[in-house]
């Protein structure tokens, strides 16, 4: 296959960036997406040009480092996947691609398809968990949680923390990633003692950021990898108004 | 140096008790003057860190990511093992233990294995409180699955995700201290350098991968928690960035290498495509509970399908192999891990293999589906299906699946005692950064086991005994010059990196070394082999350091020079890995020496002169490295001869 | 009163003003569409005009008009606050995208569509509200009570064919505004059940965007349409 590749060139955060058009000869429809550039790093090193930036690690969609918006989609054509699952096959031969990195205030970038999404980490910081110290849980079955709730649980839980949500959202809103977390919690019997304290500071954190506010497009649903559903942004804001109508916290 | 275990005296279920009361406590307010330093966020620094943070440490977590929780133990799928017994099915602590010191052929410590059955109920126990969304029953109560090298179902599973969202609960705990101000993370960082001062770990030397700044961070101990060194083979399982270099370099500073050569190969794996292939995907042992293993009785059929001029289909059945049930009629498809690859490459070298390179075999679902229905093989398996479809672009409930074995996890590491201390007082290794638990080769389910054992239970109590010897005014500030020179040295390597300007690019060199490594200290190994991949070895790297191209500056983001110091690692381990692999004259787990097997073909152990873990030490740059051997001493369990005929 | 305005002010408490006033609009049209049925009374505007009596005079009506005239500033100006945020949230924006693939247009363009909208009430209570309460409107007298012949009126401007078709693509817009922001509104709320939001999107779409404005659009096209002697 040949390929034409146009990709978003940023020396660092304070330089501005460009599209940079790359032609690839002898793409392989089995390549995954990733190898394609590898390939095209390999190519560029030996020209003495520098290479690409990207984020990559487990490459079997799950780590959540690949972020790339690829033919203005989060992930690329594929959906339900990462860019690191996608495969050449998807594309056509003699197909010209674009690629940037996620858009977002909060996801600033670092280098050329690089950003930075420590915005979530603070997120999951504010509250996005359960206090319990080691050593001091009761039996694994004093807690049951019915089948039920542990699969609602999961399918929140799941959330690989990539940001396509928030690539995608046209107002760059990580309400989907929030909600996955704080839907997690909700659910379960253990989650219940800090549920209302988890919702506000979550929230807080998620708006000081500088993500944006929910539309309900859908947009994200749709690129997140494991597919996670709105219902979950729906508990995120319930779980919010109930927390600011019945918490005792009167600062805010 | 003599190497003193430290395994405590007494029975064997008692040892840990014992040792745990033996053991010297910091006293609360004394807690916080002391500051550990964890590298590495997956589920044995994860776990650390939170753990050691929430007894009051003062604890640097650093990671290469840029969040903690991008670890690769979050690609683990199957699940983890638990001695809880909730099956009423006969599972208990010394069954769990017993298991695991034979599934790792009898090159482990029974003290160190029985603990870590010993804590495996209570990390469920501790997950479950986190919020783990453990598969339920519909009663409410946990699930549990069965898995390889067990005859009882103690697996505790969360769908296919079970390294994810224990990795989780981990990040949560971890993240909880961050926001308490107990931990300070520390993203996109990558320890070069263990400083080493009047023989005590006395902190880390960093690269910071945003800046390039090198800078030096000092502690009262350190804590190792880098993974498993997989990727010395270029292709694996381990996620791209998975590397051995915090560990090697702290083999370089005094810490003592063991079992290099025990390398875990599994079975079930999606085969190499071509050239450009950068890594190699697991598909669940659990396929082979449905999936029956095959290839072409004559090498003209494979020889046409691998041409594409025929299909799996097209062969009729009385003209397939189904190796592993006509060798092991007793255990069938389900032979362990190691025996599943090996007989897969025996095919394979035969000339028998499928898909254009030879090196696949059939994993076939068409007399299962025919049996039970698609219906009930989908609910099974849908999601593998789905996976494997978006990587080949066949779809197996059609075509048969194409397997091929590949490089899973490490069973050797760092050689650590009953605490965890490396030889280097205060350098601990957890998790697969040490070589502990699992001896020549490791059971399904029990990696997220150990790296949580290491980190919730083991650590918080061992590392407090040697902070109470030392005290809090023994610690060596970074100004140190130790310090100084390490970081000098850090900087010198970087730009001797970059003064190359040679003509391959670092993962041209990387790949080779995959070569050597896969031919010759793979699967099975052969001393004539293993002294001519040595060979190779030194000549790969001295071109390495002659002719490698490594782009830009030290001062910025550069994955090429990460990469480059990580892949100069892998060539120095590679050499140690080959070493042991020709020193060990037998064949166990993980290690298949080809001189040394049964008259059927299996591994043949060597008892009387081989029950020992080898300690590496190393002597200096190109110096061949001192073996030091530490005996295995077994009282509870009597060693046989596994067989699965 | 700390936590009302910092609830009030975050993303989430922003989306529930939209949604609460955007549903009490939504609940409005009800009401206005049912009475203004009256104009399809061949009864030369009798009905209507005492209709309008009666909502110009009765005092519960009166209360909640404002409440109505609030809600539509707020939501307005709320929105333009919201959009404000969410287009500084992506200062650079994609060089190339592809949003039809994950979304729907209206969803996308709630922001345009309302600016219609809102232009739209304005022209529409020049017309007729201003005009019923500060304008010079004809009197009519049934049964020897006077009344405002607000009829006339609407006879008058949909006598114009441009201000019919003004009207009907207002409508368009109201269609495609509330088949996302009816149950748009219920989810910013967190009313959200696989028993009870199929009903929601149903009501959303089959009532509030397709039925409702198709009888806003039909009333002036009647209107036209009789007074210039088509029927």
């Amino acid at each position: 296959m040949k390929i034409t590749l146009k990709v978003w060139r940023q020396k660092n955060s304070n330089t501005p960036g460009k599209l940079v058009e790359y032609q690839l000869d002898n793409i392989s429809p089995d390549m995954s997406f990733l190898e394609m550039f590898d390939v095209l790093n390999g190519e560029l090193t030996k020209k003495g040009e520098e290479i690409i930036a990207f984020d990559h690690d487990c490459r079997e969609g799950i780590c959540g480092s690949c972020s790339m918006y690829i033919n203005g989609r989060a992930h690329g054509p594929q959906t339900g996947s990462t860019t690191c699952q996608l495969h050449m096959r998807s594309f056509n031969d003699g197909d010209t691609i674009i690629v940037e990195p996620w858009r977002a205030r909060a996801f600033p970038v670092i280098k050329d398809l690089m950003v930075d999404r420590t915005a979530f980490d603070r997120v999951a910081q504010a509250g996005g968990y359960i206090s319990v110290n080691t050593g001091s849980a009761p039996d694994a079955n004093e807690i049951p949680v019915p089948r039920e709730i542990a699969d609602t649980a999961m399918d929140a839980a799941q959330c690989i923390a990539c940001g396509a949500c928030v690539a995608a959202c046209k107002n760059a809103s990580a309400m989907l990633y929030v909600a996955a977390k704080v839907s997690h919690f909700a659910v379960l019997p253990q989650g219940q003692a800090e549920r209302t304290m988890r919702a506000e500071r979550m929230v807080a954190q998620m708006d000081a950021e500088g993500f944006g506010a929910c539309s309900f497009t859908g947009a994200c649903s749709v690129e997140c990898p494991k597919s996670i559903s709105l219902d979950h942004i729906a508990r995120l804001n319930r779980e919010y108004l109930g927390a600011k109508l019945t918490s005792n916290n009167l600062q805010g | 140096m003599e190497l003193d275990s430290k395994i405590p005296e007494g029975p064997l279920a008692e040892k840990w008790s014992r040792h745990k009361f033996g053991l010297k406590l910091v006293n609360p307010a004394n807690k916080r003057k002391y500051d550990i330093i964890v590298v590495g966020t997956g589920l044995a620094g994860a776990s650390a860190a939170a753990s050691l943070a929430e007894l009051g440490y003062n604890v640097k977590a650093f990671t290469f990511h840029d969040s903690a929780r991008r670890a690769h133990s979050i690609a683990a799928q199957g699940g983890i093992n638990a001695a809880k017994n909730y099956q009423n099915d006969g599972d208990s602590v010394f069954r769990l233990f017993y298991d695991t010191i034979k599934g790792g052929d009898y090159r482990a410590r029974e003290g160190n294995v029985y603990r870590l059955a010993e804590v495996s109920v209570n990390i469920i126990d501790q997950c479950v409180a986190q919020g783990v969304p453990f598969a339920r029953e519909y009663g409410g109560l946990l699930a549990n699955r069965s898995f390889g090298g067990a005859q009882v179902s103690r697996t505790f599973y969360a769908r296919g995700q079970t390294g994810q969202q224990l990795l989780l609960g981990a990040y949560h705990a971890l993240s909880r201290q961050v926001a308490n101000g107990k931990v300070k993370l520390i993203t996109r960082t990558e320890m070069l350098d263990v400083i080493v001062v009047d023989g005590k770990a006395r902190g880390i030397v960093t690269r910071n991968l945003l800046t390039g700044a090198i800078e030096s961070h000092s502690a009262h101990a350190v804590l190792l928690c880098t993974g498993g060194y997989g990727n010395v083979f270029y292709l694996s399982t381990n996620a791209m960035n998975s590397n051995v270099t915090a560990a090697w370099r702290a083999h370089k500073k005094g810490a003592y290498f063991s079992n290099p050569c025990y390398t875990q190969i599994h079975p079930t794996c999606i085969p190499v495509k071509g050239d450009y292939q950068s890594k190699l995907t697991l598909m669940s042992e659990s396929l082979r509970n449905d999936g029956r293993v095959w290839v072409p009785k004559n090498q003209q059929d494979a020889e046409k399908i691998r041409k594409g001029q025929m299909k799996a289909n097209d062969i009729p059945e009385d003209a397939r192999d189904y190796f592993l049930e006509r060798r092991y009629p007793s255990f069938g498809n389900l032979v362990p891990r190691d025996v599943a690859s090996r007989n897969a490459k025996y095919v394979c070298d035969e000339g028998r293999g499928v898909a254009p390179t030879g090196l696949a075999v059939y994993l076939d679902f068409a007399d299962a589906i025919k049996r039970d229905g698609r219906k009930t093989i989908e609910a099974k398996y849908g999601n593998l299906f789905e996976m494997y479809e978006k990587i080949v672009g066949d779809n197996p409930y059609e075509t048969p699946m194409m397997i091929y074995p590949a490089v899973h996890y490490t069973m050797g590491g760092l050689w650590v005692d009953y605490n965890l201390m490396t030889s280097v007082p205060g350098l601990y290794a957890l998790g697969e950064a040490n070589f502990s638990d699992h001896g020549a080769n490791r059971l399904g389910a029990s990696a997220l086991m150990q790296g949580l054992a290491d980190g919730y239970f083991v650590i918080p109590y061992t590392v407090g005994d040697y902070l109470a010897t030392i005290g809090p005014g023994d610690k060596v500030a970074v100004d140190h010059p130790a310090f100084k020179e390490a970081e000098q040295r850090v900087h010198d390597m970087n730009n001797r990196l970059l003064s190359i300007k040679g003509s391959k690019t670092v993962d041209e060199y990387h790949k080779a070394l995959g070569h050597i490594m896969w031919d010759y200290c793979g699967m099975s190994r052969n001393a004539e082999g293993l002294k001519k991949a040595k060979k190779m070895i030194q000549d790969l790297r001295a071109e390495f350091w002659q002719n490698v191209r490594v782009l830009g500056t030290n001062e910025e983001m550069n994955q090429s020079l990460e990469h480059a110091g990580r892949v100069a690692d892998f060539l120095e381990l590679g050499e140690l890995m080959v070493d042991d692999a020709l020193h060990r004259e037998e064949s166990c787990g993980g290690h298949f020496r080809e001189e040394y097997q049964t008259e059927e073909g299996e591994a043949l152990r060597d008892d009387a002169n081989f029950t020992y873990v080898a300690a590496w030490e190393y002597t200096g740059d190109n110096k061949p490295e001192v073996l030091h051997k530490e005996e295995l001493v077994f009282e509870n369990v009597k060693l046989t001869q596994r067989s699965y005929k | 009163m700390a936590w009302v305005t910092q609830t009030l002010s975050s993303s989430l408490g922003r989306k529930v003003i939209m949604s609460l006033t955007g549903l009490f609009l939504s609940s409005f049209l009800i009401v206005h569409v049912a009475g203004n049925l009256q104009l399809f009374k061949s009864d030369d505007g009798r009905a209507f005009n005492e209709y309008t009596y009666f909502m110009t005079h009765n005092p519960l009506i009166i209360t909640i008009s404002y409440l109505l005239y609030t809600s539509i500033l707020v939501h307005a100006l709320m929105s333009v606050v919201l959009t404000r945020h969410n287009q500084a949230s992506r200062p650079v924006k994609y060089a190339y995208g592809r949003p039809e693939a994950n979304s729907t247009w209206s969803s996308r363009n709630m922001g345009i569509l309302g600016t219609v909208l809102f232009l739209f009430i304005v022209i529409h209570m020049r017309t007729f509200w201003y005009e019923m309460h500060f304008g010079s409107v004809p009197m009519a007298e049934y049964d020897g009570k006077q009344y405002k012949d607000l009829y006339a009126v609407v006879q008058e401007a949909f006598a114009q064919w441009w201000y019919v078709l003004l009207y009907v693509v207002s409508m368009v817009a109201l269609g495609y505004h509330l088949v996302h922001g009816f149950q748009s509104g219920f989810q910013s709320l967190g009313i959200r059940h696989k028993k009870y939001t199929p009903i929601i999107e149903f009501l959303g779409t089959f009532v509030f965007a397709i039925l409702i404005p198709a009888l806003f659009a039909a009333m002036p096209i009647y209107v036209f349409l009789q007074v210039h002697g088509i029927i």
